[in-house]
C-alpha cells in the first residue's frame, strides 16, 4: 500500500505521543522489575543488583504464606479456565450453530453482560449470594466465582472463531458419510481449536490476577496470590513484593505470548 | 447417454414450506440413471432447496424422494449414497487435498491407506496430483473446484449433486469447466444433478433441463426442446433472448393459429391447447429466426422501420419498429453479411419469420 499524505506517521506529534503513551503504560512495570533486583531493604534507595528478594519469596518469613497462596491461585486458575472454557465452547456452539431461536440476542447479552458490569457489583452480588444460601466461604467459593466470571472471557474468542467457520463444512462432512459426532470432532473441533486455546489462556490469566471478587468471596485464612500480596502491602511495601509481582508479570507475559502464537499458527495454511 | 429405463431420483409431490412461506410447490420429476440433469431458474426459485432436499440438508414438508427405488427423504445426509459439490466448495481448510478427497472413504470405513490410494486416483482424474499435499487455501479457485469434485466423486456416489459449482469462477475457466464436467459425467457414468441460474450453462451441458420459477416446475425437457418450444412466458423469456409480443388469436385451423399484432400485422403461430379464438396471449419468436428484406417475401412479412443496429460480436442486432406496432429485435449472423443486406437506421424493411418460429405461449 502506498504511504500517502494521510499516513498516520506523518501527523505532527505522532512520535512524541507514541513515546508518552508507552512510557505511561510500561514505566511502572519497568520500575517494579528493576527494583525487584535491588540489594536493599528500602524500596526507594538503589544499592546494587541482587536476587536476594527472589530468594526471600521462597525462603523468607512470608514464603509459606506465598507458597500456599500460589498453589491456590494456580489450581483455581487451571480448574476455572478448564470448566469455563468447556461451558463457553458449548455455549458458542449453541449460539452460532443453534439456528435462529427465540431470545438469541438476549442470550448473547446475558453471556457478555458480565464483561461490562463493574466488578465490585459482581463481587458484592456473589458474596450476598453465597451468604444467603449459607455457603461457607473458602477455596470452593473462590473457585465457583472464578468459573462464573471467566465464562464470558473464554466465550468471546471462541465465538469469534466459530463465526468464521461456515456451517457448510459440517454439512460437507455429513454429506461425506460422517456422523454428527464425527463432523464435530474431525471438522469443527480442529477448526475451533485456536479460539478455544485463546479462550482458555484468557480465562486463566483473568482468574490468576483477579483481586476484587476473590477478596470478597474468599473465607478467612484462604488467600490467592493477589490477596496475599495485598495483605503484605498493607503492612508496608517490602522489596519481596516487587520480586513476586515481577514473577507474576513473567507468567502473564508467557501466557500472552503463547496465546499470540496460537492465534498466529493457523492450521489452515 | 442416459438410461431411460432406470430412474435414479424420483421426486414425488415434494413440498417445502418454511413457516408460511412455500419454497417448493408440489414438484414431481424423475431423473434418469446416467443423466446430466439441470435444475435451472433465477435465485429464489427453489432449485437449491430441491437439491438440498435430495442431499438431506432440508426436510421434506410433504411428498417423497426415491433414490433407485429406495425412499430416502427421512434419512440423514450421511446415510444417503449421494454426494454434493458445494457452491463455495466447503473444502476442509485444516486438511490437505488428499485428506479432503479421502475423507468420504474413511468415513465409510475404508482404511487410511486405501482412502489415500483412491484419493490419489481421483486427483489424477482431475489432474491435480501435484497438489496432493497442499492445503485448500494454497490453491486457486479453479483448483479448489476440482478438489471439491474429486472429493464428492471419490466415494462413488450413486448421484452427484452440484450446487452452482461454477459460479465463483471467471468466465474463461467457467467455459472450460463446462466441457470438463460434461466429460467427467460421461466417463464416470454417475447421474449428475446440476443447479444453476445460468441458462447458457444449462443449455450447453445438460441432457435434460427442469426450468423452475417461484417454487414451481415450469418446463422439463431437453435443451433444444426448451429453447425452441417454450411452454410459457417465463421459460421463453428466461432461456435465451426472444421477442415477446402480445397477440390476439383470430382463427385456428390445422394446428395453426392465425393471430394479429398491434398495428394489424398478421402472423401464424402454433396452436396451443387452452388458447381459443379471441384470446389475447403472448407469442415468442427468437431473434435469430427472423430475417429482414426490402420487399415482402412469400411468408408473412411485417413492415417496419429500422431504429438501430447493435454489433454484438458474432451477430448484428437490428432493432426495428413495426408500423403502428411493437418493437422487434432481429439477429443477423456476421458470417452472412455478404449475402444479407444490413439495413441502416431509418430504412424501411420487412421482418420475415422462418417456418414455425413463432410460438404461442400460455401465461
Amino acid at each position: 500500500m502506498a504511504r500517502g499524505k494521510n499516513d498516520i506517521k506523518s501527523f505532527p506529534g505522532f512520535l512524541p505521543m507514541t513515546i508518552l503513551c508507552l512510557v505511561i503504560l510500561y514505566a511502572p512495570l519497568v520500575v517494579v522489575t528493576i527494583y525487584s533486583l535491588n540489594d536493599s531493604n528500602s524500596i526507594t534507595n538503589w544499592e546494587g543488583i541482587s536476587f536476594r528478594w527472589y530468594a526471600d519469596v521462597f525462603t523468607g518469613p512470608e514464603s509459606e504464606k506465598f507458597k500456599i497462596a500460589a498453589w491456590n491461585s494456580f489450581t483455581i486458575a487451571i480448574i476455572a479456565a478448564t470448566v469455563s472454557t468447556t461451558i463457553a465452547t458449548l455455549a458458542a456452539t449453541a449460539m452460532v450453530r443453534g439456528g435462529r431461536f427465540r431470545l438469541r440476542t438476549v442470550s448473547f447479552g446475558l453471556i457478555s453482560l458480565p464483561l461490562m458490569v463493574p466488578e465490585i457489583v459482581t463481587a458484592v452480588a456473589t458474596l450476598i449470594f453465597f451468604n444467603s444460601i449459607g455457603f461457607t466461604r473458602g477455596y470452593l467459593t473462590i473457585l465457583m466465582a472464578h468459573i462464573a466470571f471467566c465464562i464470558p472471557f473464554a466465550y468471546m474468542p471462541i465465538s469469534a472463531r466459530m463465526q468464521g467457520i461456515e456451517d457448510s463444512y459440517e454439512q460437507a462432512a455429513m454429506d461425506l458419510y460422517a456422523t454428527k459426532r464425527q463432523a464435530f470432532t474431525k471438522i469443527l473441533m480442529p477448526l475451533m481449536l485456536p479460539g478455544i486455546i485463546s479462550g482458555y489462556i484468557l480465562a486463566f490469566i483473568i482468574s490468576l490476577d483477579d483481586f476484587i471478587i476473590t477478596n470478597f468471596v474468599k473465607g478467612a485464612g484462604v488467600e490467592t496470590l493477589p490477596t496475599a500480596i495485598f495483605g503484605s502491602v498493607k503492612q508496608g511495601i517490602k522489596p519481596n513484593i516487587m520480586a513476586i509481582s515481577t514473577m507474576l508479570l513473567a507468567v502473564s507475559i508467557i501466557m500472552v505470548t503463547i496465546s499470540y502464537f496460537v492465534s498466529k499458527s493457523d492450521n489452515t495454511k | 447417454m442416459s438410461d431411460k429405463d432406470t430412474i435414479a431420483v424420483d421426486v414425488r409431490d415434494a413440498v417445502k414450506r418454511y413457516g408460511d412461506f412455500t419454497a417448493l410447490q408440489r414438484i414431481s420429476l424423475s431423473i434418469y440413471d446416467n443423466e446430466f440433469f439441470t435444475l435451472l431458474g433465477p435465485s429464489g426459485c427453489g432449485k437449491t432447496t430441491l437439491l438440498r432436499m435430495i442431499a438431506g440438508f432440508e426436510d421434506v414438508t410433504e411428498g417423497a424422494i426415491f433414490l433407485f427405488g429406495d425412499e430416502i427423504e427421512k434419512l440423514p445426509p450421511n446415510k444417503r449414497p449421494v454426494n454434493t459439490v458445494f457452491q463455495n466448495y466447503a473444502l476442509f481448510p485444516h486438511m490437505t487435498v488428499t485428506e479432503n478427497v479421502g475423507f468420504g472413504l474413511e468415513m465409510r470405513g475404508k482404511s487410511k491407506s486405501e482412502a489415500r490410494q483412491r484419493a490419489g486416483e481421483m486427483l489424477e482424474l482431475v489432474q491435480l496430483s501435484q497438489f496432493a499435499d497442499r492445503k485448500p487455501a494454497q490453491l486457486s479457485g479453479g483448483q479448489q473446484q476440482r478438489v471439491a469434485l474429486a472429493r464428492a466423486l471419490a466415494p462413488q456416489p450413486k448421484v452427484l449433486l452440484l450446487d452452482e459449482p461454477l459460479s465463483a469462477l471467471d468466465l474463461k475457466l467457467r467455459q472450460a469447466m463446462r466441457f470438463e464436467l460434461k466429460e467427467l459425467q460421461r466417463e464416470t457414468g454417475i447421474t449428475f444433478i446440476f443447479v444453476t441460474h445460468d441458462q447458457e450453462e444449462a443449455l450447453t451441458m445438460s441432457d435434460r433441463i427442469a426450468v423452475m420459477s417461484a417454487g414451481k416446475l415450469q418446463q422439463l425437457g431437453e435443451a433444444k426442446e426448451i429453447y425452441e418450444r417454450p411452454h410459457n412466458m417465463f421459460v421463453a423469456d428466461f432461456i435465451g433472448e426472444t421477442n415477446l409480443l402480445e397477440v390476439s388469436v383470430d382463427k385456428i385451423a390445422d394446428g395453426r393459429a392465425i393471430c394479429h399484432l398491434g398495428g394489424g400485422h398478421e402472423l401464424t403461430c402454433n396452436e396451443v391447447p387452452g388458447v381459443g379464438v379471441g384470446s389475447k396471449v403472448h407469442m415468442s419468436v427468437r431473434p435469430e429466426r427472423l430475417f429482414l428484406s426490402d420487399e415482402p417475401t412469400e411468408s408473412e412479412s411485417l413492415k417496419g422501420q429500422v431504429r438501430d443496429n447493435i454489433f454484438v460480436g458474432t451477430d448484428i442486432q437490428t432493432i426495428i419498429d413495426l408500423a403502428d406496432g411493437p418493437q422487434m429485435i432481429v439477429r443477423t449472423s456476421n458470417s452472412d453479411r455478404g449475402n444479407k443486406r444490413i439495413f441502416e437506421p431509418g430504412a424501411q424493411a420487412y421482418v420475415n419469420m422462418e417456418q414455425e418460429a413463432a410460438r404461442l405461449l400460455v401465461d
